[in-house]
């Protein structure tokens, strides 16, 4: 089934397209895909975050332990930081070009079709 | 440039006519670029939004232009020069920040709004009352964040020109403000799209620049950078290299770091201007691309930020820094002034310069569309309004809100930048971020938790704010001066014992909105979550681009 207007099942008469949509396999679909990636990798980014800064302010020996010359490991974790961010908006981005964007592309069409 | 400085020369920093020659091309050039763009400005579309024609690359270019503000440049720096690691934090909290805003609003808001955050807040609840507080909290953050820009503009000047009288750094402040004014009625948002997109490459061009001849002048070995930072501070020294050097001292200035973490981490994604920025490109894939590249360059810039921070400790000194005009957000035109003399500190003061300008300016224009848009379009002419007859009321809010941002800029004199841009961090994080989370995710949210949110944690944190050592109070152990905004040593009402509300006004924001959403006997909506639910997923029915 490609025609999501035509999803078939009961509703209140006054029910509006979107509701239809919204209530359609294939809307559900994209929205679980979106929520089980968005979730769980925002929960990951927020964790390293403030794991980073309970340390930073709780365990300043740690931190101020020297690995190399003055490279300390406070400067090395929050070097981390920036590098787990940079990670995350490309492994995002790739994965809402790559998967997200065709399922949710069709889906517009279609609704936009046909609301005309 | 000789190298033999004096002390006193050292104080006297450059010669101010090459400075303002410098300074003056630049406004120069960048205000002909304005009038350029600004010929094709027709709709309320044009004004606000830049016709939503502007690519993913140039719009990212634009966002880092409106974020990397003088607190990214000037705070940062300064910050890192004087408390070594704990000013590493801003930098972090700033980027990591921007990750909430990729993956949760960027794409979902550009989907379901048209100008400003309210659009989207009062997309499935009742429009009036939640465009008033939607429009008051962006009113307040938009202030605060003024105030920063303002604080810095006064510290450049006064060090370029040598200014160090209280008269003199005022009136400068009010030719940066007539300036600004004029840059926002000429061109609107598409003349400040490009006038933030040419800082924004200047900018970094520029730190780039410094930061390879720092880390030259220390055989590129960061480690002996910081070796040189540490000598130079002299006594103690090591701890600049260590946490806790600004906030380890007690148990409570380690819950304001708390604090300040959390309001940095979560404020970017409520800040009102850098959402107002979504808008400016034709869709959402658009607007992805356009935050994947303010990633890039903004954290990019931040790494220049260590190296020149760690720079200025060792170039130019704690001790030099502190005591120059400017005080505290000085470190960068001190440093470029050890590194390459006038022309150098004329260059980059002038990008630093064009930087308030230009961030003061997106500033404006999203308070001014904040007003006119939605208090008086939706809530005074509940809608019946011409397009043209909002741009005019838009204008009017600009000339006002640039006299406030005057005002308040010789209040704000003498802080660090980066320290007040976090306060309207906190604000944001706590009167817009909870809202705007519900609302695309939360489907019992109704109007009462939206409003319980946005006023208490609007108003919490701006009362927390007025009653802490940041307002009065706090004053500098050693010589006794006041370090709060009240120089009076003798006022202190200063109750709050953290400098940044963030900690205790971001969770109860939150709190609230489940509280009042659970209180109100409000009947749902479903057909309205819906059509924002699909539309913010797919797209579908989003504003388009507009074709001349």
């Amino acid at each position: 089934m490609t025609d999501v207007s035509a999803v078939p099942g009961p509703g209140p008469a006054e029910e509006t397209d979107y509701q239809r949509v919204q209530r359609s396999p294939e809307f559900q679909d994209l929205r679980r895909r979106f929520r089980n990636f968005v979730f769980p990798m925002t929960a990951l980014f927020l964790v390293w975050y403030f794991l980073y800064v309970l340390l930073a302010n709780y365990a300043h020996d740690l931190m101020s332990t020297k690995v190399w010359g003055n490279i300390t490991v406070g400067l090395l974790l929050g070097l981390g930081q920036f590098v787990s961010t940079f990670a995350i908006t490309m492994i995002y981005a790739r994965w809402a070009n790559r998967r997200f964007d065709a399922a949710a592309d069709e889906l517009r069409r279609e609704i936009e079709e046909d609301e005309l | 440039m000789s190298p033999h400085l004096t002390a006193a020369e050292a104080t006297d920093v450059g010669n101010p006519v090459v400075n303002i020659a410098i300074f003056g091309v630049f406004v120069a050039v960048t205000l002909v670029i304005v009038l350029r763009a600004s010929r094709q400005n027709k709709s309320a579309a044009d004004y606000y939004a830049g016709g939503r024609s502007f690519t993913g690359p140039q719009n990212g270019t634009a966002i880092a232009g409106d974020y990397l503000s003088a607190a990214s440049f000037l705070g940062i720096c300064g910050a890192i020069a004087i408390n070594g690691y704990d000013g590493f934090l801003y930098s972090i909290g700033f980027l990591v920040a921007w990750l909430v805003a990729l993956l949760l609003v960027a794409e979902l808001l550009r989907n379901t709004g048209k100008f400003t955050m309210a659009d989207v807040l009062s997309f499935r609840l009742k429009q009036r009352p939640v465009r008033m507080a939607a429009a008051l909290a962006t009113l307040a953050v938009v202030f605060f964040y003024l105030l920063a820009q303002m604080a810095g503009a006064g510290g450049l000047v006064a060090l370029l020109l040598g200014i160090d009288s209280t008269a003199g750094q005022s009136l400068v402040v009010a030719v940066v403000g007539a300036l600004m004014i004029l840059y926002v009625l000429v061109g609107g948002m598409k003349g400040t799209t490009w006038v933030q997109i040419i800082k924004a490459v200047l900018l970094i061009a520029g730190a780039a620049v410094m930061t390879l001849w720092v880390l030259a002048k220390f055989g590129f070995n960061l480690s002996e950078l910081l070796q040189g930072a540490i000598d130079k501070a002299g006594v103690g020294g090591e701890a600049l290299i260590e946490p806790g050097k600004q906030y380890g001292a007690t148990g409570t200035t380690k819950l304001d770091f708390l604090s300040l973490a959390l309001a940095l981490v979560l404020g970017t994604a409520g800040l009102p201007h850098v959402l107002m920025r979504f808008y400016t490109v034709p869709s959402a894939k658009e607007a992805r691309r356009s935050v994947v590249w303010a990633i890039w360059l903004i954290g990019i810039f931040y790494l220049f930020t260590l190296v020149l921070g760690y720079g200025a400790g060792a170039l130019v000194g704690p001790e030099t820094i502190s005591s120059a005009p400017g005080g505290v957000n000085s470190a960068a035109p001190l440093l470029a002034f050890a590194l390459g003399g006038e022309i150098l500190l004329g260059f980059i003061s002038a990008v630093a310069f064009a930087t308030i300008l230009a961030v003061v300016a997106g500033l404006t224009i999203t308070a001014a569309a904040s007003f006119a848009h939605d208090i008086y379009a939706n809530v005074i002419k509940k809608g019946e309004v011409k397009p043209d007859g909002e741009v005019k009321v838009a204008r009017i809010t600009v000339v006002v809100i640039g006299v406030l941002a005057i005002l308040g800029g010789i209040f704000a004199q003498g802080q660090n930048v980066a320290f007040l841009v976090a306060l309207a961090f906190a604000v944001a994080a706590s009167a817009n971020l909870p809202t705007i989370l519900y609302s695309l995710f939360w489907k019992r949210f109704n109007t009462s938790g939206a409003l319980w949110s946005m006023y208490g944690g609007l108003i919490s944190c701006v009362v927390l704010i007025a009653f802490s050592p940041v307002v009065s109070g706090k004053v500098d152990p050693v010589t006794g001066a006041s370090l709060s905004m009240i120089k009076d040593t003798s006022i202190d009402f200063a109750i709050f014992p953290l400098s940044n509300p963030g900690i205790v006004s971001i969770p109860l924001a939150f709190l609230l909105g489940i509280v009042g959403t659970l209180l109100s006997k409000e009947k749902p909506h479903p057909e309205k979550f819906a059509e924002m639910e699909v539309r913010s997923l797919t797209g579908a029915g989003a504003e388009k681009a507009v074709v001349h």
